[in-house]
């Protein structure tokens, strides 16, 4: 069945709102076919997005799905997953949603490794709000709440995610589809919780990180000779300040992902019509 | 009914108080009779008063009364803490050698007993059983064959190994002897056995139970007095039912991850208490839009804000009938007693499933860390009945499809209900959302559909109204004129009050209201009463501005929010003077 799945089978019929030109386009266009092409479908995914402009994915995409509140996306995944490890679960939100909002959510899952992908499409702005900094707008960015720059540094995903034990790190770059596509099938595959960043550049609101900026200044991580698997690499290449990678920075092979270290392997949507087997033993262990 | 012994320890926090208390509980119940536990304690690790007191009978008990018959006192706070419990002739059983007990005095009129408990467990094996030696003089002092102890000492350290079992027995043994040879005394009690078997537990383990035998296979939570309990119950059990318990973050991943789960087909749960039900309060107009089947408990303490957090109160009604901002319908289940918070947490997944909406379970932290004996018929498994209400397969989900072809999850139907499909359905691909949305769950602002789904969601309220059963437990005198309604676990205290009433020549009728949402309509009962009295444990009445909304009458009210639970005996009293007195009108 899945052998028949095109990419356009994860399009829902309503025309996405997002701005012409932005970021989310490509983000989305990548994501549809990387589920596709790891033998997904839409009756055997579910995607979870939280709020925002990033929050609306969901709406524009044909899956089983939930648009959730603001920043809670991540666990409504892992309560998904939980249930039914058939199934392929995909979280999507922004850099509000997923870095401010929800970073307590964030660094759990990250703990959790809950076999899932989550994908960031950061922007390093406010966009449905019309343009507020953002937890990873930069310290001179200047913005209607910030006139003169946030004047604090922005929070680093990645070294947020490796800190709290990550087991897959990547950055993708939503214009660059080919590589942005590769990147989350990578992630979709990985046995834990698959972190992709994408840059998804806001067209409205954002005229620093442009497209324009990011082609000139993203070094791709194929093409050196960084090995994901080596932590201590990873850790140098999310520390570098000065440039911007796309590619896979970490990747531990040998992750076991929660419901697999926690022994859930059940679908449990599935019961009996009264109290389990052996039920009554509950009741005896109180005498 | 047959004269109960009320018997307490008390100490600090760390002193083992509660493990020495259900040690005893346990042997009484394994012995036939029937207890009934209270617990006062503090919110920290060690230090401070805490003590576990029970009460016995070969009747059924139900409520805490102001009176103790026998305490073992580690610490002289203990005695001072229960002075108006103690009573010419209760027995206190003390170590004088401890530092702190040297210069303790026993209150005029009652019976110091003191037993060297820490020499006497350092001789059977090791001062840690100093309670246990403890547990034997009081065996003594009511006439409670010890082999009863024995047992309970077997199902608790029998993990640990033969010798710690034999050891504690013998520690119990040499409390017993102690008391016996040296104090030349007949004490008027005497605990006699019989053939019943009970089962003991609490109020969050019966949820946790409850939550079992109903077919919840996730649950998140987050650690929070008084409803940890149910998810310490419930890790390591329900795994063996093929289900799984996540310690959460916080509280607001605790329900979205419930959320989650309960989208991919599961039934699933979270438990907390008040602090945790204004985050949870987050998302719960999404759960109710969404039209997704959870339970949500709320085992309440005594607020506001962190309040007294291990502290008696009802006070948090209106939060869970009103909490959140729009208008989101919803059930609010409040079982009554500790069997009841099993077969409600059964009811309220079904209620959750059939009409695909958020359900509040609540109990109250008396309730929660009470233990009480039941036969084990009361937790008939066999009984136990798992309804999922509309839900669509391959096959059937064809009847649901728009004229588009897209699976509609917010069908527009006569009752409200509309199809579900989990995850993994072939054609059941859908959004569910906070936004308000069309039938395949799509988001809309069409005024016409906005009122469609609004009028929809509120149907199944009125469809449940009519299928299932609200009726509230009766009991008293059917044609008493005076009328007491209560709710929640105020129940127990009121059945022995309305005894203690009768005793007095007051007849009472009583309503016991499990049902805070959808609720009985008491309208009939209220006219047919001369005086009406609501008891609860809130100040401001929140049940009973209820009924006075319902029926449109004044009620009178008894209230209590110190912190502390009714008891029967205190409970009588006060409904006798507010009856007294009348109806403020």
């Amino acid at each position: 069945m899945s052998s028949d799945i095109r990419f356009t089978d994860f399009k829902s019929d309503k025309q996405p709102t997002w701005c012409p030109g932005c970021g989310d386009f490509g983000t989305m266009n990548g994501m549809m076919k990387a589920l596709a092409e790891t033998g997904n479908d839409p009756d055997n995914t579910f995607v979870v997005a939280g709020i925002g402009c990033s929050g609306k994915i969901g709406t524009y995409m044909h899956s089983y799905a939930l648009h959730g509140v603001h920043g809670r996306a991540l666990p409504v995944g892992t309560g998904v997953k939980m249930a039914r490890p058939d199934i392929e679960v995909m979280v999507a939100g922004g850099d509000g949603d997923g870095y401010s909002i929800g970073a307590g959510h964030f660094v759990h899952a990250v703990r959790r490794n809950v076999d899932m992908t989550y994908v960031v499409m950061d922007n390093r702005i406010y966009g449905l709000t019309k343009g507020q900094a953002s937890p990873t707008s930069r310290e001179d960015f200047e913005t209607s709440t910030s006139p003169d720059g946030p004047k604090q540094p922005p929070v680093n995903p990645h070294a947020l995610a490796l800190a709290s034990g990550a087991t897959f790190i990547a950055q993708s770059f939503s214009s660059d589809a080919l590589r942005h596509q590769e990147i989350i099938q990578e992630a979709i595959e990985h046995d834990g919780f698959g972190f992709v960043n994408v840059y998804s550049p806001c067209v409205t609101f954002n005229d620093v990180d442009t497209y324009d900026y990011f082609r000139d200044s993203l070094v791709d991580l194929k093409e050196s000779d960084h090995d994901p698997t080596d932590r201590e690499a990873a850790k140098d290449v999310i520390l570098d300040n000065e440039k911007e990678h796309q590619g896979v920075i970490y990747k531990d092979e040998s992750s076991v992902p929660y419901h697999e270290q926690h022994g859930v392997d059940e679908d449990m949507s599935v019961l009996p019509d009264g109290a389990p087997e052996g039920a009554t033993d509950l009741v005896r262990e109180f005498y | 009914m047959a004269a109960d012994f009320n018997w307490a320890v008390g100490g600090e926090a760390g002193d083992g108080i509660d493990s020495t208390g259900k040690i005893f509980a346990q042997a009484l119940s394994r012995a036939g009779r029937h207890v009934f536990t209270s617990k006062d304690f503090a919110s920290r690790i060690r230090g401070g008063y805490t003590a576990y007191k029970v009460r016995t009978s070969v009747d059924k008990v139900q409520s805490v009364v102001d009176r103790l018959d026998v305490l073992i006192a580690l610490t002289p706070r203990t005695i001072e803490e229960n002075l108006d419990e103690l009573h010419e002739g209760s027995v206190i059983i003390y170590d004088g050698e401890r530092t702190t007990m040297q210069d303790v005095e026993i209150p005029e009129g009652m019976i110091g007993l003191d037993v060297p408990l820490k020499s006497l467990a350092e001789e059977a094996g090791g001062a840690i059983m100093r309670n246990v030696v403890a547990l034997g003089a009081a065996c003594e002092v009511a006439a409670f064959p010890i082999e009863n102890l024995d047992s309970a000492l077997e199902k608790r350290f029998k993990d640990k190994g033969q010798k710690l079992v034999d050891n504690n027995k013998e520690a119990a043994r040499a409390g017993q002897s102690y008391v016996a040879d040296e104090y030349d005394h007949e004490f008027d009690y005497s605990l006699e056995t019989t053939d019943e078997d009970y089962v003991l537990l609490n109020g969050d383990e019966a949820i946790g139970m409850g939550a079992i035998a109903a077919g919840c296979r996730f649950y998140a939570g987050y650690p929070i007095t008084p409803a940890t309990d149910v998810m310490t119950y419930l890790t390591g059990r329900i795994d063996r039912y093929g289900g799984h318990v996540v310690q959460a973050e916080d509280e607001l991943s605790a329900i979205n991850m419930a959320l989650g789960a309960a989208r991919g087909g599961a039934r699933a749960m979270t438990a907390t208490s008040g602090p945790g039900i204004d985050l949870m309060t987050e998302t719960f107009g999404l759960i109710a839009t969404s039209e997704t089947p959870l339970v949500i408990c709320n085992v309440m303490r005594s607020g506001p804000s962190t309040g007294m957090p291990t502290k008696q109160e009802q006070g948090d009604l209106n939060q869970m009938l009103y909490g959140g901002h729009g208008e989101v319908p919803r059930f609010v289940l409040a079982p009554t007693t500790i069997d009841e918070c099993f077969w409600k947490t059964v009811e309220a997944f079904n209620l959750a499933e059939k009409y695909q909406l958020p359900v509040y379970l609540t109990a109250d932290l008396s309730m929660a860390v009470t233990e009480q004996t039941f036969s084990p018929d009361a937790f008939d498994m066999d009984e136990v009945a798992v309804e999922r209400g509309n839900v669509v397969d391959e096959t059937t989900i064809d009847d649901h499809m728009s004229d588009s072809g897209g699976f509609q999850p917010h069908e527009l139907t006569d009752d409200g209900i509309s199809p579900r499909a989990f995850p993994g359905t072939a054609d059941g691909a859908h959004m569910s959302t906070g936004l308000e949305h069309d039938e395949q769950g799509r988001r809309t602002e069409d005024t016409e559909m906005r009122v469609a789904q609004v009028d929809k969601r509120n149907r199944k309220v009125e469809t449940a109204r009519e299928r299932e059963d609200w009726s509230p437990r009766e009991f008293g005198d059917a044609d008493a004129d005076a009328l007491v309604i209560t709710w929640g676990s105020n129940e127990g205290a009121l059945a022995e009050a309305v005894d203690i009433l009768d005793d007095d020549g007051q007849d009472v009728r009583v309503l016991s209201v499990p049902y805070i949402f959808p609720r009985p309509d008491l309208s009939e009962d209220v006219e047919a009463a001369e005086t009406t009295v609501v008891v609860e444990c809130n100040e401001q009445g929140q049940f009973a501005d209820l009924v006075e909304h319902d029926v449109l009458e004044r009620v009178d009210r008894v209230n209590k929010y110190n912190g502390v639970r009714f008891k029967a005996d205190e409970l009588a009293a006060e409904i006798k003077s507010t009856l007294a007195e009348g109806v403020e009108a």
